[in-house]
């Protein structure tokens, strides 16, 4: 029990985090954020008035509104009743809603498309280092370099390919806006798996060489362990050996670097969300950025922060159970 | 200390000379140094070749902004590269932007490996409250994602102080954390062996016990690390420039991708714009890999022997090679 209070108390810690980082960033930044801001909305041809300024002073600090502790708690209040403004570029939407539109896109292509690589990562991984030397073992430099590839030129290269030259995928967006209506049905879904096809491909071909690595050098160094010895020596099915003994073992370590690894995946599919115009939450993200949208801007990076830690923490009490070592250790 | 400047060092395979001097210090390298591997070769040699064009390219080639009526030209013998949509010569933006993300991929990979040794060597060496503030520190920020923060980051400050160091301090605040961690686990293994007790017991200096007992042996992660940081780095600028978030002014494969997307490089099939900014991060990437793995078999030593490249130059006979691999294999 102890071990998952820490675990609670850790996260309830970086939450906080997150949140004081979203409310100082704007007032530690040189210079006044109001006015930069100001110029920018008014090069870009959007109305200024005295009004907007007010209103950016009191989301951003800055201007002479109260003391910052003042505002801090006005800030944590509004929070507390899920109360993240109105967005700009929806006007007059709230930025709740906005959010809310856009992130079940996110989270079943980034979720969906993870899950595929880590589960094909790992069993790949396991079977190079298994039979070292062999084929599939030189075949991870070649993955790796797909891992050094930015995701987003990959997904231009797929698109290039897929779309232009031989045109199976369509180019851009969630689901086919012509022929059906985002809801429960199997037109909409089946729409909504071929349009997310090619996001989650990029996603896959990008982050499954780590996975392969990690549980190749993992399964190396199980193997030389003595219980792998005295298992060989017991006469076992060599497949038992592999999975129950050896791999069992060398996947931990993946496991704990899955969460790590979900922020990365989550700021790379936010750049290759805007390659295919996706209505995620990275597109959301980015269409906050360039339309000066602040509060859509601070509630987007709240979402998906929060999201991350929820993420790390299921996995983390996971953990624990699958492990009981780590329970034991705290 | 030739370690570092060896390992550390970019992959310029000449700053071996002063182990030439002294045998026994050249025997007591060779354990450490990796052994030259086709890997290590490959890695070193690619990633030399593009240090090197990054540093002497821009000399070479003319004016990466002027402008020229042939539009969209298709790579020929005056433009090696083709042009873009303003007629500039891809060729030429390749060796500027080379040089701008390699510029911020070596500073990133210089202040992130600094941070993650400060958060993760001293805490772990003075333990008590300063490594549990230290390490939760580490923790929160590893949760935290990144490339959201940045971009959220980089949006408050004004264009035109969004500079190359501006960016690379961004980069590496949002990256350090990951390190950081790894090095604590392993000082707290090594500041608990018998011979930095005995140091002390024998009253060395704090700072020397760092430096001189225990950091030579988190050199080969350190060096590692470095490696990553400078991919990710690279990575992650290209990212922020894609979105338009970048450093303004300057060329960097990131800002080059960015034009090209936003200029239609896409529909009207240029690739030769897009395809070879992307090529050079993944082509770089890969070789920062290769060497990664020379550095791990030093830190790993099990992952180093019995592959079959390796067996082969045991000069044994086919059938004797064949007994070892079905042993191995079981």
């Amino acid at each position: 029990m102890r071990f998952y209070l820490q675990k609670i108390a850790f996260y309830v810690v970086a939450l906080w985090a997150a949140v004081t980082l979203n409310f100082v960033i704007p007032r530690l930044m040189p210079g006044n954020p109001v006015d930069v801001i100001i110029s920018k909305m008014g090069a870009a041809g959007q109305p200024v008035t005295s009004g907007t300024r007010h209103a950016l002073e009191v989301e951003l600090g800055g201007g002479g509104g109260g003391n910052v502790f003042a505002q801090y708690g006005e800030y944590i209040v509004n929070l507390l009743h899920g109360n993240l403004g109105v967005s700009l570029v929806d006007y007059p939407e709230k930025v709740t809603s906005v959010i809310a539109q856009a992130l079940p896109w996110t989270i079943a292509l980034v979720g969906l498309a993870t899950v595929i690589s880590f589960i094909l990562g790992v069993g790949l991984g396991m079977f190079a280092g298994w039979k070292r030397g062999s084929w599939l073992d030189n075949l991870i430099p070649v993955t790796t370099m797909f891992q050094a590839v930015p995701y987003f030129w990959l997904a231009l290269i797929l698109v290039l390919v897929l779309t232009r030259v031989v045109s199976i995928f369509p180019y851009a967006g969630g689901y086919d806006v012509a022929a059906t209506m985002p809801g429960l049905s199997w037109g909409f879904i089946g729409s909504a798996l071929y349009y997310g096809t090619l996001p989650a491909l990029t996603i896959v071909i990008s982050s499954i060489g780590g996975w392969m690595l990690g549980m190749r050098n993992m399964m190396v160094s199980t193997l030389s362990e003595d219980y792998i010895v005295t298992a060989e020596a017991k006469g076992l099915n060599p497949r038992r050996v592999r999975m129950t003994y050896a791999a069992r073992n060398a996947v931990l370590p993946s496991l704990s670097g899955f969460a790590i690894s979900l922020g990365f995946v989550v700021a790379g599919s936010i750049v290759t969300e805007q390659v295919f115009s996706y209505p995620g939450i990275g597109q959301l993200l980015f269409t906050a950025v360039t339309n000066n949208d602040y509060s859509l801007m601070q509630g987007t990076f709240l979402v998906i922060s929060v999201s991350v830690l929820a993420a790390n923490l299921v996995v983390d009490v996971l953990y624990g159970i699958i492990d009981p070592r780590t329970r034991a250790r705290s | 200390m030739t370690t570092t400047t060896v390992s550390l060092d970019e992959p310029a395979s000449e700053t071996r000379p002063p182990i030439e001097e002294r045998p026994a210090s050249r025997r007591r390298l060779n354990g450490v140094l990796p052994s030259l591997s086709p890997k290590l070769v490959v890695g070193l040699a690619l990633a030399a070749l593009i240090v090197l064009w990054a540093i002497v390219g821009p000399f070479l080639v003319g004016d990466p902004n002027a402008i020229s009526t042939n539009m969209f030209a298709f790579p020929n013998g005056q433009h090696w590269l083709g042009t873009t949509q303003t007629g500039q010569d891809v060729w030429t933006q390749l060796a500027y932007g080379t040089r701008g993300s390699l510029i911020i991929g070596f500073a990133v990979g210089i202040m992130a490996t600094v941070l993650s040794a400060i958060f993760g060597v001293l805490g772990a060496y003075i333990g008590g409250a300063i490594d549990e503030g230290f390490s939760l520190f580490t923790n929160v920020f590893l949760v935290i994602p990144g490339l959201p923060l940045v971009i959220v980051i980089g949006n408050y400050v004004p264009e035109s102080q969004r500079g190359l160091f501006l960016i690379a301090v961004v980069l590496a605040i949002t990256s350090w954390a990951g390190s950081a961690r790894v090095l604590r686990a392993v000082t707290l293994s090594v500041r608990n062996r018998d011979y930095v007790s005995a140091s002390r017991v024998s009253g060395e200096k704090t700072w020397r016990i760092l430096v001189v007992e225990i950091l030579p042996n988190l050199i080969p992660v350190m060096a590692s690390q470095f490696v990553f940081a400078v991919i990710f780095a690279i990575l992650g600028e290209a990212g922020l420039s894609f979105l338009g978030l970048g450093a303004s002014g300057t060329f960097t494969l990131g800002t080059i991708l960015f034009h090209a997307y936003n200029d239609l490089a896409l529909t009207q099939g240029a690739w030769w714009w897009f395809v070879p900014p992307g090529l050079v991060i993944a082509l770089f990437g890969c070789a920062l890999s290769l060497i990664n793995f020379a550095i791990d078999e030093i830190i790993n030593p099990k992952l180093r022997d019995q592959t079959r490249s390796a067996r082969k130059r045991w000069n044994l006979t086919r059938d004797q090679l064949k007994a070892i691999e079905q042993e191995d294999v079981r």
